[in-house]
């Protein structure tokens, strides 16, 4: 357990060698296996430091680990003067919730590197080594994150899984809807890191110090900011920004549903399962420090709720298969929020750990039906594909029963601990939340039978029946005709290499390496909801009370801060989630009441969904005609991209323009006006020198000139006057010497 | 008539007269060379008078020196009229003017 350190070192290491060698030496099997090794080493690694944790009593289980001195001792003044010394080591910690973490990304990313191998088997060499070396260096920036035990080593996990998804939502970067989608994702997250490094600098000046238990500690001797608004709050507040845009919420969430453009198993591991839950997890991390502003806790349950009823109402429309899949990850997002919002944390991270599972599994079950159809993501050109991917139906059907929250799969008791949760703090907030979960269990059976049931709508493909002529035809065009649907061109993209050239042999099942993931995921999805069977219905719920040691300022740490005034902390729990604790046991008749009230909710969703597109399939055309306005807004999504586009984006050309003309005209006016005025004084400069300096020169030249025009005539050059002026000269002092003694 | 010094004097003057007169008149500048040879070997002659007038012998040996730089003058003195002439194909004096401005 001392060397956790290696746990994000160890994909770190796989991206250093896929991306040095790989691209140029690999071949597609060995840069896949490297990959897929050092996932699986680092797994096996979470899983022994995971089981050597669970050794531990529970009231002691975290580990630091400090690799080096990152930032030396420096000390550290605020107003109050030198509080103390300020350093940042390359530390990492192992307590619950990030054990929970490590075990999720390692084990699902294990998966989804093993389902890519097969999934990118039709790219070319060097790309798939490039692939795999983001892929893998996503896993170490994402393990640091969740493993960092200070901000700033959680910050570079924060940036650098944002820069993995920008590369890998680039990844085709050839297509411009892709390249578009990658830098849409990464400045929407610059705007969401933007709030998280002023959440970070004020946590500095605040507390004196980055280190996560340091903080939460100090954060739990300080009063419930309930009346005022204060640096308490506004911390966290700047925090869920950075939230906000990491994990897609309103009213950053417009990148995930573009992130689309990556390949599959990017979409899966990075914006269904892993990344987009940092913000969450980050909430969580913190949550010493937010439970004790609660004003922001409302504003995060009520962004959470809305962010959740909004994406699933877009999801209702949508027909890209993917794009339903990444609103119902932004509205499950919302959920997580909501949760954490109103002080579930425990349930929020609950959820979002099956929400791992079953959101990966169906993101590859999609991508399994991608690669059936040849590259087609048009939900209306599938249906019928259940007798041709058997694997893909059983284990997509397990995924979207948990996320309908049917019993007794994971999401219904990770949804309906939220739920509940939801119910006891804000009766508006849970109204909302099921009204979503109605819509969640609708939208993902209308994918359901929209891709499985019913008759197949999709192109004809050559098979001995003698479709012949249709084939590659029909295939050819699917890709530029989608009405509405962004990712048209996907169809080639996805599958450009195989099924691009020959004939599409029509719907067929994914290889092993593909249904392996699949089969695994669906095990995952069933029985991780399991460690959460909430007391009500005589569960232990023994994920909260796993977790419960990471949401609270506890005391374990006594020992290692014996210096800090911590034994108040101890006599401070939090009072809410106490008084809700409290609630809970009163309230079991009530908890089991709702849990079979979002059941048949659960259930209204899919038999609608089902009437619907199945045995009705009319409706929902007619339905759609009824209410031409509210559906045209629902497929615009909301045309939040265009009020984007005409607000903030073209406000900020316009004031590029703007300032662009002042630096044309102001600017470089002055510059140029400068230039000007050196010109014209240089001007006169010169004229001064030509004429005074220059003269007066020239005079002094002229008066010697002239003046010795007279004495040069004297210099005759014949010896013989020079002699007789020397006689003259001799006579005339002989002359003298004589008279004059 | 005895001859005295101022004998010797009036000669030596004459000569050295003659001498000046050659030097300041004559354009060819051999013949003011020989002026030259003129003006010294007056110098001589009133050097040689006074020695035996006063029966010492150092004047006597001042004109050896005289005659002696008088020789060297004249070989330096010709070198640089043979250079000249045939630079000039001239020994007219009034042509030796290249130090002139």
């Amino acid at each position: 357990m001392q060397h956790i350190w290696i746990i994000p070192l160890l994909p770190g290491i796989g991206a250093a060698i896929n991306g040095l060698l790989g691209i140029r030496y690999f071949s597609r099997k060995t840069a896949g296996v490297i990959a897929c090794t050092m996932m699986a080493a680092a797994l096996g690694v979470s899983v022994m430091a995971f089981w050597q944790m669970l050794g531990l009593p529970a009231d002691a289980r975290s580990v630091d680990v400090v690799v080096a001195q990152w930032i030396p001792s420096i000390p550290l003044a605020t107003h109050t003067g030198v509080v103390g010394m300020f350093q940042v080591p390359w530390g990492f910690r192992l307590d619950p919730l990030s054990g929970m973490m490590i075990l999720v990304v390692t084990g699902i990313g294990t998966l989804i590197h093993v389902y890519s191998t097969a999934y990118m088997h039709d790219e070319p060499r060097g790309g798939v080594a490039r692939f795999f070396c983001y892929l893998n260096l996503f896993c170490f920036f994402m393990l640091m994150l969740v493993l960092g035990n200070n901000f700033l080593v959680m910050f570079v996990g924060w940036e650098g899984v944002g820069l993995c998804s920008y590369l890998l939502i680039g990844y085709w970067y050839e297509k411009k809807s892709a390249s578009d989608a990658g830098k849409k994702a990464f400045i929407t997250n610059r705007i969401g890191d933007w709030g998280f490094v002023l959440g970070v600098f004020l946590i500095y000046s605040t507390f004196g110090t980055l280190d996560f238990r340091a903080v939460q500690n100090a954060a739990a001797t300080l009063p419930v900011e309930t009346m005022h608004f204060g640096v308490l709050s506004f911390i966290c507040l700047f925090l869920f920004v950075g939230a906000t845009g990491k994990s897609a919420q309103i009213p950053l969430y417009v990148w995930l549903p573009d992130a689309m453009e990556g390949p599959t198993p990017v979409s899966a591991l990075i914006h269904a399962a892993t990344m987009v839950t940092a913000g969450v997890y980050m909430v969580g991390r913190n949550a010493v420090l937010f439970s004790h502003a609660p004003q922001v806790m409302t504003i995060i349950a009520i962004v959470g709720v809305l962010t959740a009823l909004m994406a699933a109402s877009i999801g209702l429309v949508q027909y890209d298969i993917k794009r339903v899949l990444a609103y119902s990850t932004v509205s499950q997002l919302g959920y997580m929020f909501t949760a954490m919002g109103v002080g579930a944390f425990s349930a929020g991270a609950f959820h979002l750990m099956t929400h791992a599972f079953f959101k990966a599994l169906l993101f590859l079950g999609s991508g399994s039906v991608i690669h059936a159809m040849g590259g087609e993501q048009d939900m209306r050109k599938m249906g019928g594909l259940k007798k041709y991917l058997p694997v893909t139906f059983a284990t997509m059907m397990i995924g979207t029963l948990a996320i309908a929250g049917i019993v007794p799969f994971s999401g219904f008791f990770s949804k309906d601990e939220i739920l509940f949760r939801a119910f006891v703090a804000n009766k508006a907030i849970w109204v909302v939340a099921v009204i979503t979960a109605l819509m969640t269990a609708f939208y993902m059976f209308r994918l359901m039978s929209m891709t499985f049931f019913g008759g197949y709508r999709g192109p004809a493909w050559e098979a001995a029946a003698g479709h012949g002529a249709a084939a590659g035809h029909g295939h050819g065009h699917d890709a530029g005709h989608h009405p509405g649907s962004a990712d048209a061109h996907a169809a080639h993209d996805d599958h450009g290499g195989g099924h691009g050239h020959g004939p599409w042999h029509g719907p067929h099942e994914s290889p092993t390496p593909m249904t392996f993931p699949l089969m695994a995921l669906a095990v995952g999805a069933i029985v991780a909801g399991f460690v959460g069977i909430p007391a009500a219905i005589g569960g232990g719920n023994a994920i909260e009370k796993f977790l419960e040691p990471s949401f609270t300022a506890s005391a374990v740490q006594l020992k290692l801060d014996a210096t800090e005034p911590n034994g108040s902390v101890r006599l401070q729990p939090d009072e809410s989630a106490a008084a809700e604790h409290e609630e809970s046991h009163v309230s079991a008749n009530v908890e089991r009441g709702l849990m079979a009230f979002s059941l048949l909710v659960a259930i209204a969703g899919i038999l609608l969904a089902r009437k619907f597109y199945v045995t009705s399939p009319e409706i929902s055309d007619r339905l759609a005609g009824q209410w031409a306005g509210p559906h045209r807004v629902l497929s615009n999504k909301y045309y939040v991209d265009e009020i984007y586009d005409a607000t903030v984006i073209s406000g900020t050309f316009g004031a590029g323009r703007g300032l662009w003309a002042v630096d044309r005209n102001v600017v470089d006016g002055v510059v140029n006006g400068s230039g000007w005025f050196t010109m014209i004084s240089a001007w006169f400069s010169g004229l001064t020198d030509r004429t005074v300096v220059d003269g007066i020169v020239n005079l002094v030249g002229r008066i010697c000139e002239e003046g010795s025009f007279w004495f040069r005539k004297l210099q005759t050059g014949l010896v013989q006057n020079y002699a007789l002026l020397m006689l003259f000269g001799v006579f005339a002092f002989v002359s003298i010497y004589l008279f004059m003694r | 008539m005895p001859i005295t010094p101022t004998h010797y004097m009036l000669l030596s003057a004459a000569l050295f007269i003659i001498g000046v007169i050659g030097v300041m008149v004559r354009r060819n500048i051999i013949i003011i060379f020989m002026s030259i040879e003129l003006i010294l070997n007056a110098v001589n002659i009133n050097l040689v008078a006074f020695s035996s007038q006063q029966h010492n012998v150092i004047g006597q040996v001042f004109a050896v020196f005289v005659i002696a730089v008088a020789a060297a003058e004249a070989a330096v003195g010709l070198g640089i009229i043979l250079a000249f002439y045939r630079n000039k194909e001239s020994v007219n004096i009034d042509e030796m003017n290249l130090m002139r401005w």
